[in-house]
């Protein structure tokens, strides 16, 4: 009997520029892909956001070149109402699904987990490259609905019905734009699917002799428990998006009531449910949402203890933790529609397991904070921005309390202070987490170290410059101020417009801030400082390979794993920490 | 800039590594393609996890509009009851023999009945799978014509996909199943190309991870009829 073939097809190394390149099998090529298209989502966002606080601050601007992007949405580079509403749906869309679900689960993810747990590759390779170029083809779809038709939706990135299933009678964008949108969406979803099947397969798969699930990184948990929320939660939004697209295209009623009237049109709908769609999409967005933070969770979980040189005060207490947020994060989605009209006893149902939700969440902060605490830290770039993560999250956090009981959230939906919310745990502590895993992890991933100086202006630029964004909506939400809103046309929302300008003046500097980062990512990549096997002195296994790895990431070994990732401070022959991959024992005393 | 293709110099490997014992080279591991912490050796494909995981994001999607069709039956009075059309029942019947011919095929391929007599020991087990593959296949093709003859006659009676939301459903509903079964040909047929002659025991790992995908399909339809039996 011939001895049996290796369990995985594996693929040789690659020869021409397209397979190397471009319709490349390699994991690692695949994650650099993702980050590269979360780049330009972020730079798109970012540009998007300007916009909309220049015509916060300031209502009648002239924004140069808007009136050649819209004419219609721009007469005289003066933006519309209408196209203040289309620059905030597609802003939100392309920050939440493209930078905030693509930059820390699908690029770093697809990276670094198979290095992390010891394989060569993912488990299926073939549908990981499918997964990368059909997200991309939802990008240009998405990024299409700008220069085809009537332009970009403005239902918001929740694209609520009936205004996003009744199609293009109901106003510019809500045609085309709007077809695009939930066809892009709906090419995401297939895309987000195919890669949490890898991610989930591989872990429990494809994991190396010795390292057994308690032995995982917590970054690795991190993306393993996003990969199973995100596996149901794009499973439930596919069929929901279809159902839309229906809607909008083959005349159903899914979403769309009886006796509509549009501009003046009485629409041939029976009785549909908005309040369906609002189900469907929340029960979805609101895992979405723990998608976008999670392997955040994960990254600060395994990159503080590398700066702080102690090991996290419980790992087994993150990952139950982690685990327990995934699994909640499917019993809350009722808390985004407080105000819809539901049953007030489903609110209850719907409050108590998201005020359940934030004991993990809890948890989790004073496990980092007592990590910090009697830490001789390392306060590189990257540990900076680890610390500023616990900073806003614990922010974010706080105003998620308020928002979790019915009682207040009738006051507070829909206005700013939700707003400020959901950027701090999401555009801010989100954010950081990517931040702090690219100055972590740039130097494995190119070989070369990212300029420091830079990096520690970015981080206290970014720092301070988006709690003077965001804090100030706290505010202005508990005056009053609607979001979504285009102009001030109330007498209690008019003197709230100087605040508006501080905010907007605050965010030209954070983003500008940006630009150091953008600066600093592409000189280091070419001229950056060559970094070494190990530069931070970590444990994991992606550390005991060469930066950058090699083709299949080992060069041929198969390593064995005698630790957890956690043996910082630890005596041992040669370091104060001892690797996974060490065979040495930890002396006990 | 290093290149991603090139395998490094031993020595720019951390030196933790590069002493005896302490990184297995791949020639040693051949013949245990996968070990798992507690040290056991197994063959698995990947594909054996995979395909489960599939099944639960399937049964995910399949679930919201399953839910989503309750709600809708439930907010608004335009829901038109109609009778299902009776192939569909026939075309149930069909689906259920292909998963006998599938199971048949897939022991067919496992279970060699040597009683431990070199003279009867087979080294064919695709051909005894190959037949009742291709009659698995046969058949899920039939019934996805079935399910197109079930539309024409509703079509025939007036029901289209807009006429109503119980029709709507039944269409989205009976679509997405049937994509789902015509994938899961397309899967058989990879499977019959990697079952060629003189496959080992490990090509007919793909029968089985088939043959999982092939019977929640099966089982999906019937949970499916029960469904839209009940509220169609």
């Amino acid at each position: 009997m011939s001895s049996p073939e290796p369990a995985v097809h594996h693929h040789g190394p690659p020869q021409s520029f397209i397979r190397k390149y471009v319709f490349s099998l390699d994991h690692k090529v695949i994650g650099k892909q993702y980050y590269g298209l979360a780049l330009l989502a972020v730079l798109a966002g970012l540009i998007l956001s300007w916009l909309m606080r220049i015509h916060l601050g300031w209502q009648n601007a002239a924004i140069p070149l808007l009136g050649k992007l819209s004419p219609t949405g721009a007469p005289g580079n003066v933006m519309t109402p209408d196209y203040y509403l289309s620059l905030m749906t597609m802003h939100a869309t392309l920050m939440v699904f493209f930078v905030l679900t693509t930059a820390p689960f699908a690029a770093f993810g697809n990276y670094f987990l198979p290095i992390q747990v010891g394989a060569e590759d993912m488990a299926f390779p073939r549908f990981n490259m499918m997964s990368f170029w059909v997200t991309f083809v939802a990008f240009v779809v998405l990024i299409l609905s700008f220069f085809v038709g009537d332009g970009p939706p403005l239902a918001g990135w929740t694209s609520y019905a009936p205004l996003s299933s009744v199609g293009g009678v109901a106003g510019p964008g809500q045609g085309t734009g709007q077809t695009l949108w939930a066809a892009s969406i709906a090419i995401f979803c297939i895309g987000q699917l195919l890669g949490s099947l890898n991610f989930i397969t591989t872990t429990l798969d494809l994991r190396t002799k010795g390292m057994s699930l308690a032995r995982m990184p917590l970054s690795t948990w991190g993306w393993f428990v996003t990969s199973v929320i995100a596996l149901l939660a794009f499973a439930a939004l596919l069929p929901a998006c279809v159902l839309l697209l229906l809607d909008r295209t083959a005349g159903t009623s899914f979403f769309s009531s009886a006796g509509l009237v549009v501009n003046d049109q009485v629409l041939p709908h029976s009785g549909g449910s908005p309040l369906l769609w609002q189900h469907l999409f929340w029960f979805f967005g609101h895992p979405e949402v723990y998608i976008a933070i999670l392997p955040g969770f994960g990254i600060i979980s395994s990159i503080l203890p590398a700066f702080a040189r102690k090991r996290i005060l419980s790992s087994r207490a993150v990952i139950g933790c982690m685990v327990a947020i995934g699994f909640l994060s499917y019993m809350v989605w009722g808390h985004h529609m407080f105000v819809s009209g539901m049953n007030p006893f489903s609110a209850v149902l719907f409050s108590l397991p998201t005020l359940i939700i934030t004991i993990p969440a809890t948890i989790m902060v004073l496990l980092w904070l007592g990590t910090l605490y009697g830490a001789r830290m390392r306060y590189t770039a990257s540990a900076l921005f680890c610390v500023g993560f616990i900073s806003v999250f614990i922010t974010g956090g706080l105003s998620g309390f308020f928002l979790a009981q019915p009682s207040l959230d009738t006051y507070l939906h829909a206005t700013y202070f939700v707003v400020a919310h959901f950027h701090f745990v999401m555009a801010l502590a989100a954010m950081f987490g990517i931040f702090a895993g690219t100055y972590f992890w740039f130097p494995k991933m190119f070989g070369r170290m990212m300029n420091e100086t830079l990096g520690k202006w970015h981080f206290w630029l970014t720092f301070i410059g988006v709690y003077c964004v965001f804090m100030p909506m706290h505010y202005l939400g508990l005056a009053g101020n609607v979001r979504r809103y285009a102009a001030f046309t109330d007498n209690y929302l008019v003197p709230l417009i100087p605040l508006h300008r501080f905010i907007s003046i605050s965010a030209f500097v954070v983003g500008a801030a940006q630009f150091i980062f953008f600066f600093n990512l592409f000189w280091s990549r070419f001229w950056g400082a060559k970094a070494t096997d190990n530069p931070w002195e970590a444990t994991t296994l992606e550390w005991s390979t060469t930066s950058p790895p090699p083709f299949d990431n080992f060069g041929g070994r198969h390593l064995i794993v005698y630790h957890g990732p956690e043996e910082y401070g630890v005596e041992s022959d040669a370091h104060e920490y001892v690797m996974q991959t060490s065979p040495e024992q930890i002396k006990t005393t | 800039m290093a290149s991603t293709t090139k395998v490094p110099p031993q020595r720019q490997i951390a030196p933790d590594l590069t002493s005896d014992g302490q990184g297995l080279i791949a020639s040693e591991l051949r013949g245990r393609s996968r070990t798992t912490a507690v040290g056991v050796a197994q063959n698995a494909l990947p594909a054996e996890t995979g395909i489960w995981v599939a099944v639960a994001a399937i049964s995910m999607s399949f679930a919201s509009l399953i839910s989503a069709l309750i709600v809708r039956q439930g907010v608004a009075p335009d829901w038109l009851h109609f009778q299902l059309p009776r192939i569909l029942y026939f075309n149930t019947a069909i689906l259920l023999a292909s998963s006998i011919t599938l199971e048949i095929s897939r022991r067919a391929f496992d279970h060699r009945p040597d009683f431990g007599r070199e003279e009867w020991r087979d080294d064919e087990p695709a051909a005894r799978a190959f037949p009742w593959l291709c009659a698995t296949m046969a058949l899920g093709l039939f019934f996805v014509l079935g399910q197109v003859m079930a539309w024409r006659e509703l079509a025939a009676k007036g029901l289209f996909l807009s006429s109503s939301p119980s029709s709507s459903f039944f269409y989205v509903l009976t679509a997405l199943h049937g994509l789902h079964l015509l994938g899961g040909v397309a899967g058989l047929a990879y499977v019959l190309y990697r079952l060629r002659p003189s496959a080992g025991l490990r090509q007919g790992a793909v029968l089985g991870v088939a043959s999982v995908y092939w019977h929640f399909m099966d089982g999906l339809w019937v949970f499916l009829l029960v469904i839209l039996a009940a509220r169609t």
